[in-house]
């Protein structure tokens, strides 16, 4: 049922669309070969930008910390999650009862709901150097955001709190597909949880584990809410990130042209990643 | 033995997981001379709300809870209605060149806000629309809805075919169709998506940030964000800041669980 006129409902988006997204990143894009100041008129200054960026000290920390990141906000919790989901689905529920696996779940879920800046602000109280529950309850005084060697492992331990309920319940969403009769088989053959764990639980849910893998790394790409309220990228730029280091040339150094190619880049790179991720996914399918 | 060893470091794992929103929970209501004789393993000797009344006034939180139900209410009608007529044209009216339409609108989704925020702040100055929610409630609209476009164009593009060519015979045109058939019978999908974009806005930080400046027009997680570690704070005033911004994500959850555990798998490909 092919028909015309269906092409109307689409202007209202379209419209909104080109003005709230399209218009803005190309005028990114552009803004990234000027020096401007956000006042006046900008000054094409052409690769001016990207040249200085790739001699920035500053910016190839930020993604080393970006790279960090990707680990405890998407390969650890993705690791991680697989191994809890199937002691979950294949060993509680089955010896414990489905309530006692749904209730640590929950658990294990609870920070995900969190907005993730509340989260650093959880976080910001519990390790605060002076009156912070963590130092008072184990009787040591540790300055774990505002020490330059801790702070970014300090980052890293919060994200992976925060991040390890999603691909949890992914995966535990994942397993309901697959046929049961496949793990009663496989335990009559006398396979250990090891080998099931290999063979069955791993190749059924291939298709969570990307779309998982591919969304916290997008999220660590991104990550800017955590830095802003635990660290605003120090102490002297120990957890200093891409997007916090655009956010800081735009509003505070006013280099808009340099945030602009900052962000310019950090775009591309999801992009690619994100294309990259699609590429391995279909060909594994 | 080994059957409870497991079990055993499971619920471990949990507790640990779970100590964080207990010692909030714990800590909230201390007065800060119970804090600092008792620390914050104790439990409080009685509900002591000065700090959390004192921070709720201080920071007019009930404002900001305002401002963030507004927002994020708005931009999930909006941003619903939007996805439905894109779905619709896309997804139904199969209307050409609607792969590309739909790459365009994943590829938007995937972009950092950072990438777009300085000529959005720059616009907004111009047409005096800074620090204002309507305009957040515009750019998140549009935001969410990429996604939503994205998602219900795959569902509806299933919808069985002969109920609207019934309703053609039956001289319905497209736009009855839309919102006499097509709607209603899509209402679970939509309520999915209603409940999510509605959170995810709550949840938005790095935006509502930046536009969003005046005590007025802030939005609770800004709001906490920006105070956290303030000079003024103590450590049960702290807590009591914490508390606020769980104790709704919290009851959102509680309130919608349902819903999501059926769509959390939906908002993976987000």
């Amino acid at each position: 049922m092919r028909s015309r006129g269906y092409w109307l409902y689409l202007i209202p988006s379209l419209v909104l669309f080109v003005g709230v997204i399209v218009a803005p990143f190309l005028m990114n894009v552009a803004t990234s070969f000027t020096r401007w100041s956000g006042v006046g008129t900008p000054e094409w200054i052409g690769f001016e930008n990207y040249a200085r960026l790739l001699k920035d000290e500053r910016f190839w920390t930020s993604f080393q910390h970006n790279v960090a990141l990707i680990l405890a906000m998407a390969v650890v919790p993705t690791l991680l999650g697989l191994v809890l989901a199937a002691a979950l689905f294949d060993y509680i529920a089955k010896k414990f009862g489905p309530r006692t696996a749904s209730a640590l779940r929950a658990a294990f879920y609870l920070p995900q709901v969190l907005p993730v800046a509340i989260a650093g602000v959880v976080w910001g109280w519990l390790l605060h150097p002076s009156y912070g529950a963590v130092n008072e309850i184990f009787g040591i005084d540790v300055n774990w955001l505002g020490d330059p060697s801790l702070a970014l492992a300090t980052v890293m331990a919060i994200m992976v709190w925060f991040q390890l309920g999603y691909p949890v319940v992914i995966f535990m969403a994942g397993l309901q597909r697959v046929d049961p009769a496949l793990y009663e088989a496989a335990e009559i053959d006398g396979a250990s949880w090891w080998r099931r764990f290999w063979h069955i639980t791993v190749p059924q849910i291939r298709p969570e584990f990307f779309v998982v893998l591919l969304t916290c790394t997008i999220a660590a790409l991104k990550v800017f809410g955590p830095i802003f309220v635990l660290t605003r990228g120090g102490p002297a730029g120990a957890t200093m990130v891409p997007s916090y280091f655009s956010y800081l040339n735009f509003f505070q150094r006013v280099n808009v042209g340099y945030g602009s190619a900052i962000a310019t880049v950090l775009a591309l790179i999801i992009v690619v990643v994100t294309f990259l991720f699609l590429r391995v996914q279909e060909r594994d399918a | 033995m080994r059957r409870y060893s497991l079990l055993a470091a499971l619920v471990v794992l949990a507790f640990v997981m779970l100590f964080p929103f207990l010692l909030v929970a714990l800590n909230a209501f201390k007065s800060p001379a119970e804090y600092s004789s008792g620390g914050p393993l104790a439990l409080p000797e009685g509900l002591y709300l000065d700090g959390l009344v004192e921070f709720w006034n201080r920071v007019d939180f009930t404002r900001k809870l305002w401002n963030s139900l507004l927002i994020s209410g708005c931009v999930a009608a909006g941003a619903v209605v939007l996805s439905v007529l894109n779905a619709y044209a896309l997804g139904i009216g199969r209307v050409r060149g609607r792969l590309w339409i739909l790459v365009v609108f994943l590829v938007a989704n995937t972009l950092p806000q950072e990438a777009l925020v300085y000529p959005l702040y720059y616009l907004a100055k111009q047409v005096g629309l800074y620090d204002s929610r309507l305009f957040v409630i515009l750019i998140f609209t549009v935001i969410q809805a990429a996604f939503g476009t994205y998602l219900l164009s795959a569902v509806l593009g299933r919808f069985p075919a002969e109920i609207l060519e019934a309703a053609a015979i039956d001289g319905a045109g497209k736009w009855r169709a839309l919102w006499l058939i097509v709607v209603p019978i899509s209402r679970p999908t939509l309520s999915v998506l209603l409940i999510f974009f509605f959170i995810w806005t709550w949840n938005e930080f790095f935006l509502p940030l930046v536009f969003l400046i005046s005590n007025d027009n802030q939005t609770v997680p800004v709001a906490l964000g920006v105070l956290q570690g303030d000079r003024l704070m103590d450590a049960t005033m702290s807590s009591a800041s914490a508390l606020l911004g769980i104790v709704p994500a919290v009851a959102f959850f509680l309130i919608f669980q349902r819903t999501l555990t059926r769509g959390i798998t939906v908002g993976a490909i987000k």
